[in-house]
């Protein structure tokens, strides 16, 4: 018996990874960005969420290698005197922890809805026809309007607090019908498949069958589409920010960041927007180009909208 | 065909009332009509007793019957910070994000398609390659991302555009304030809508590059070349002619969805339109217009797609209602 380890070895997916210089370079991005910002607490040279070691006095420095720079703040410092380098690892953290959260909350919704209206005919129509109608709207759109009507909930004070799973729960609610289009469609073509008759012969419940034998079945396109998910879900989130729905300043994401920097803009402090946006764009970047290669890997028929 | 029309639209009912519904949940929850008419000096008893004027202490639904008998007649409701109807202050607003709209669906439909269709018949080519690739890139990219770095290049270190607002607008029509028609409009014009249309535009590449791709395989564009069609006939003709037919349907589909990135483009160029005027309206809390735009933009939406689904029907007429779906 081979052991898990060697059968990964052997497996055709890494060969066929290990081929494509594009995806083995995003790969090792998207691997660096991802361990930089969760050890963000032990490389970043200063900590932006302890205010006692923040001083104005440094606001708006520029990076090191430009006259006014200090070596000691390598990329420069934003309007509150905070080392771009340290809040922009702190605020990647932030970012993608929103964003795997967010997915994850979609995928189960949509993983459920799916499930149910592939399998149970009767529910089907009215599931979809919301799905549908939500997706029409546009996620952006969606997560727009709950946002506000949350904010408007809230207030702006105790929002800082909560925003954090807020978010998470902000966008996993506006892009769900992804996931339930995707896997209704699979669970439609696998129902008919001799192993679900079997199953039903045999007098299994019907949720065993849904969880244990049809949706193992339908998770490759499940997988494609969550590397893309995650990418929108930045995305999202930087958006939500951007507008002020998002992310405080005290506790940036990416996109607050952009947000934060952008009044500075005209003022020639270009580094507290352009630094971050290029890490946010860099990060959605290399995700989209592993998602494109596990799409063409896997290449499921995947169901058009 | 006709019932097919006949069952869409009344879906389009049916999700209009929902929004509605959604929207006037909101409204009953989180505005006080009282507080907006009166202010602070008036004491309790006479609140109370402009409540009961005013209808409040009605259940739900009898108050939401009102709500939609007023919107179907376009009254929306009065916007607390303008003191204004909702409604009269987003049509004044609305010019505005058409134009803007507008100009990004020309500009995609100016790039998308040739852009597109050089990707799909020469593919080896480096320009092909050069398209795909910053198509990538235009995809990963934030549509507010994109319009800060367009004001940082353009605006703030070449001075050549205009960084915000709409300029000189001239009056049309009496109501439509339209920046079209002058010069200094047409500057501030540029950059709003190239920003816009970034979003869409590697989209749309894609999608007609793929479909394109697809036609190109197909049996009769093989059978056209070994006639001995001169290339430009087939790729124009017999190939292009099918690829719009998908495309046509997202296009329609994404044109409503633009409306949300209008909200964070006119957000960075303080573009006075329906968006930024959204935005203020929830740093406002003035609820009652964001409810309303919440129903405007809903109509748009709902309007956009249900045309889109009746031209589908009329086009390919084996389409069924939940066949599409």
């Amino acid at each position: 018996m081979r052991t898990r380890w060697q059968r990964f070895k052997q497996s055709y997916m890494l060969y066929n990874f290990l081929r494509d210089p594009v995806a083995i370079t995003s790969f090792i991005i998207l691997a660096f960005l991802v361990f930089t910002s969760f050890a963000a607490p032990i490389i970043a040279p200063h900590d932006p969420y302890d205010s006692s070691t923040i001083d104005i006095m440094d606001a708006q420095m520029a990076p090191a290698w430009i006259d006014g720079g200090s070596s000691e703040f390598l990329l420069g410092t934003d309007a509150q005197g905070r080392d771009m380098l340290s809040t922009m690892l702190y605020g990647m953290r932030v970012s993608i922890l929103i964003g795997v959260g967010a997915v994850c909350l979609q995928a189960f919704i949509g993983i459920i809805v799916g499930l149910l209206s592939g399998y149970v005919r009767r529910l089907d129509n009215i599931l979809m026809r919301f799905a549908d109608v939500q997706l029409s709207f546009s996620t952006y759109m969606v997560a727009i309007f709950i946002g506000a009507i949350v904010q408007t909930m809230f207030g702006v004070a105790g929002y800082d607090r909560v925003a954090v799973p807020l978010l998470i729960v902000i966008i996993g609610l506006a892009e769900w019908p992804q996931y339930a289009r995707t896997v209704r469609a699979s669970v439609l073509a696998e129902r008919k498949k001799e192993y679900v008759e079997a199953a039903r012969v045999i007098g299994l419940s019907r949720i065993r069958i849904m969880l244990r034998h049809i949706l193992p079945n339908t998770l490759s396109p499940v997988l494609v589409i969550s590397t893309v998910q995650v990418a929108n879900a930045i995305m999202s989130e930087a958006a939500l920010s951007f507008l002020g729905l998002g992310m405080p300043i005290t506790k940036p994401s990416l996109g607050s960041l952009i947000t934060a920097g952008f009044e500075y803009i005209f003022s020639g402090s270009w580094w507290i927007t352009i630094f971050p946006g290029i890490l946010l764009v860099s990060l959605i970047l290399v995700i989209n180009l592993l998602g494109d290669w596990v799409r063409d890997f896997l290449n499921p028929k995947l169901y058009k909208g | 065909m006709f019932a097919f029309a006949v069952k869409r639209i009344l879906q389009a009912i049916m999700v209009m009332l929902i929004i509605s519904c959604i929207g006037f949940a909101i409204k009953h929850n989180f505005g006080d009509p009282v507080r907006d008419l009166v202010g602070q000096r008036v004491t309790p008893t006479e609140r109370a007793e402009i409540r009961e004027r005013l209808g409040l202490n009605d259940p739900f639904m009898v108050q939401y019957a009102r709500f939609l008998g007023d919107a179907v007649q376009g009254d929306l409701g009065q916007s607390y910070f303008f003191k204004k109807p909702a409604s009269e202050v987003i049509l004044k607003k609305a010019p505005a994000t058409l134009e803007l709209v507008l100009c990004s669906a020309f500009i995609i439909t100016f790039l998308s398609v040739p852009l597109g269709i050089y990707a799909a018949i020469k593919p080896q080519k480096w320009f092909s390659r050069f398209i795909m690739g910053s198509s990538i890139i235009g995809v990963s990219m934030p549509v507010f991302l994109t319009a800060i770095l367009l004001i940082y290049v353009f605006a703030v270190e070449l001075h050549w555009l205009p960084s915000y607002g709409r300029g000189k607008t001239v009056c049309i029509f009496g109501w439509w304030d339209s920046g079209l028609l002058t010069l200094d409009g047409l500057k501030h014009l540029i950059m709003p809508s190239i920003a816009l249309s970034s979003i869409m535009l590697p989209l749309f590449i894609r999608l007609i590059r793929s479909e394109m791709m697809e036609v190109l395989e197909s049996e009769y564009v093989k059978y056209a070349w070994a006639k001995g069609l001169k290339p430009r006939r087939v790729w124009w003709v017999h190939a292009f002619k099918n690829t719009l037919l998908p495309v046509i349907t997202v296009g329609g589909v994404q044109l409503g969805i633009m409306v949300a990135f209008t909200i964070l483009t006119e957000t960075v160029f303080q573009w006075q339109g329906m968006g930024s005027m959204f935005i203020e309206s929830v740093e406002r809390s003035d609820t009652s217009l964001m409810v309303a735009y919440l129903v405007f933009v809903g109509l748009i939406f709902v309007l956009v797609n249900t045309a889109v689904d009746i031209i589908y029907g009329l086009v390919n007429p084996t389409i069924r209602v939940a066949g599409r779906k």
